[in-house]
């Protein structure tokens, strides 16, 4: 418990345990279920109905209207394959043309499909949270992170701030948004949205002490199973964000689902930053003292 | 990855019949796992260039969802690079003015700073995304937050040179007007550097790893800039000094880049590609034409005039290039992930070494 009393400082007695998500990406089936709860529950409006040609992913990534974003990649083994087709939907529109060949799709044919319901990582040194000049963004007694709409001013420091590319600027709005991890769902002891509508509990809510360890379980099941690329992203406190309230379990590496491998609160280098900044500035006024004192010329 | 399709906008290329054929003997199998061979990474037109063609880069791209950016660009407008600049000139101007020897000269680079103050606030508030709501950056002074530390900056340094300013010019208030002219020397370095902590202080890859540089880039153009300035409109007999801070800043402004983009390595790939490139060498000339000019001829009103216009163009044509170079930096994942890969490797490798 001790490392998560993230809230204890402000919220004294009223600090509960920290909550959090672990999305085990190995059960995910690409439903978008939390997608649709999410944007239902939180009423995040329509960001455009587009077709990407990547795989199953119209979403696209999260923003500030996408709180939950389910990626999809397609991989395969390329000695398996004949022609040199690198999808499911390619190789299925081919084996139709030449009318051969059913579709391999068992393990053994060289097919994976990764899918990966991606989400705001509730950082426990949110960057997001630290340069926001308007105090909009807070840090909850669940130790979530959360943007109160109604401080936000749209300085859009935020943005650039997030290693993970999470919050974003709504356009007509002007402010940024981002999961609450349903703020107020927590608030009245419920499962947030996304968690709730999961049919394989891909995504997984509670505390996170309890998560952690349900998480390394887990991760052992299937290490013995023989996915050896199997990893924890975010589980433990010794990244560069001190970990994620929210966490998953990858069956590849980080960038191939579009996080971060080693992402770093940028917000760490800060006393650097200004040691370097204090150093410049009293150069600066040196160099205008040299040129004003300086001997006629 | 080397099995990049051509889809651009265009839909999958289902069943087409020259879908275009990955090679999977290619770039694709290194470091991957039996299990797959990654993501494709999909380039579209907008990617500038491949961190790859950079001298000194390593020859393999690293993996990627789609080719899509990990981390969001910043959303700021053109109102913030000019902001720097402007912020910049006027922190400059103000210590140039407080310890000016010339009363011309104090009184112009006085002027040059308050002048420079009243645009830089209109140009913040323009930005934000609610510009009505800019005084809730007044609900706290939070020293974790660069740009609150800066709003507070702005404020203080706007009264003190406007203090400054009416007993230097208009001779009202001696004596406040002295303790403005003290507090805008000690304000004004630190208005002009403090925007380069605010863009260091996020994750775009090309500002944060030159988090030790960019503190010295932006001193370095700012006095360029003020002294550039001050020397545009002050009678060159007045001029003296700041001549000396136009020549120097110009000069220590193209240095400062040139560490700053060699000590990025890969990561400086922005500025030597597109439009941040044209930038950067625009202001690299504007500097060593100005200070060229300022040096040689500063004697003569004409070229002192055309000189300090020139490192003044220089000034704000650099804080363009770095704040394309950081835009660009943050689109492509390949500055974000290349970086952190190597990182993780590196440091599995020595975890794995004793044993």
């Amino acid at each position: 418990m001790a490392s998560f009393d993230l809230g204890a400082v402000t919220y004294g007695g009223e600090t509960r345990p920290r909550k959090g998500f672990f999305t085990d990406t190995s059960v995910c089936i690409g439903c978008k279920a939390c997608e649709v709860a999410c944007k239902e529950w939180n009423d995040v409006p329509e960001d455009g109905l587009d077709f990407t040609g990547n795989s199953y992913d119209n979403t696209g990534d999260l923003g500030a209207d996408t709180w939950r974003h389910v990626a999809f990649i397609e991989q395969r083994k390329p000695a398996d394959l004949e022609g040199g087709v690198d999808s499911l939907v390619e190789m299925a529109a081919r084996a139709e043309l030449t009318g051969t060949a059913e579709l391999p799709l068992h393990e053994d044919g060289g097919l994976r499909w990764l899918m990966a319901s991606d989400v705001c990582k509730h950082c426990t040194h949110a960057a997001c949270l630290e340069v926001c000049p308007t105090g909009a963004l807070f840090r909850t007694e669940f130790g979530t992170v959360v943007v109160q709409e109604d401080v936000c001013n749209g300085c859009g420091y935020c943005i650039p701030a997030c290693p993970f590319g999470v919050i974003d600027q709504r356009k007509d709005d002007g402010r940024a948004w981002k999961c609450t991890l349903c703020y107020d769902r927590l608030k009245d002891d419920r499962t947030p949205a996304c968690a709730k509508a999961c049919p394989t509990e891909s995504i997984q809510f509670g505390e996170l002490d309890d998560l952690r360890v349900r998480a390394q379980e887990r991760l052992g099941q299937l290490q013995e199973a023989g996915e050896p690329s199997a990893q924890l992203y975010l589980a433990g406190e010794h990244d560069g964000v001190g970990g994620g309230g929210s966490f998953f379990l990858l069956l590849d590496e980080p960038e191939v689902y579009g996080l971060p491998p080693d992402p770093v609160d940028p917000t760490h280098h800060l006393g650097e930053m200004w040691g370097a900044a204090a150093l410049a500035g009293g150069a600066l006024l040196a160099a205008v003292a040299a040129a004003a004192l300086g001997g006629r010329r | 990855m080397s099995e990049q399709r051509q889809a651009g906008e265009g839909p999958h290329p289902i069943g087409g019949p020259a879908a275009p054929v990955p090679s999977p003997a290619g770039g694709a199998a290194t470091g991957a796992k039996p299990g797959g061979t990654g993501a494709r990474t999909r380039r579209g037109s907008d990617l500038p260039h491949r961190i790859a063609q950079a001298p000194g880069a390593s020859a393999e791209d690293p993996r990627s969802y789609y080719g899509q950016p990990v981390i969001k660009a910043p959303v700021w407008r053109g109102y913030i690079p000019w902001y720097f600049f402007t912020g910049g000139l006027a922190g400059a101007s103000a210590p140039l003015a407080a310890l000016a020897p010339d009363d011309v000269l104090a009184r112009r680079a006085w002027s040059v700073s308050l002048g420079a103050l009243a645009v830089s606030a209109p140009l913040l508030i323009a930005d934000l995304g609610r510009p009505e709501r800019f005084h809730h950056m007044l609900r706290l002074v939070k020293v974790t937050s660069p740009m609150s530390v800066g709003t507070w900056l702005l404020s203080a340094t706007g009264g003190a040179v406007a203090l400054a300013w009416t007993r230097s010019v208009l001779g009202w208030f001696p004596r406040a007007g002295g303790a403005g002219a003290g507090a805008a020397l000690a304000l004004g370095p630190a208005l002009s550097t403090y925007t380069s902590v605010l863009i260091a202080d996020t994750a775009v890859p090309a500002w944060h790893e030159a988090r030790r540089e960019l503190p010295f880039v932006f001193a370095a153009s700012s006095a360029a800039a003020a002294g550039g300035a001050a020397t545009l409109v002050t009678p060159v007999d007045s001029a003296r000094v700041a001549r000396r801070l136009a020549v120097a800043g110009g000069l220590a402004e193209v240095a400062a880049t040139m560490v700053m983009e060699r000590r990025l390595g890969e990561l400086g790939a922005p500025y030597r590609h597109g439009r941040p490139a044209w930038l950067v060498r625009g202001a690299k000339v504007c500097a060593v034409a100005g200070a060229g000019l300022v040096g040689a001829g500063g004697r003569r009103r004409g070229l002192a005039a055309a000189g300090g216009a020139l490192l003044v163009a220089g000034s704000a044509l650099e804080r363009w290039a770095i704040f394309r170079a950081g835009v660009a930096s943050a689109q492509d994942p390949r500055y974000t992930v290349a970086p952190q890969r190597r990182r993780k490797d590196a440091r599995a490798r020595q975890a794995a070494a004793p044993a």
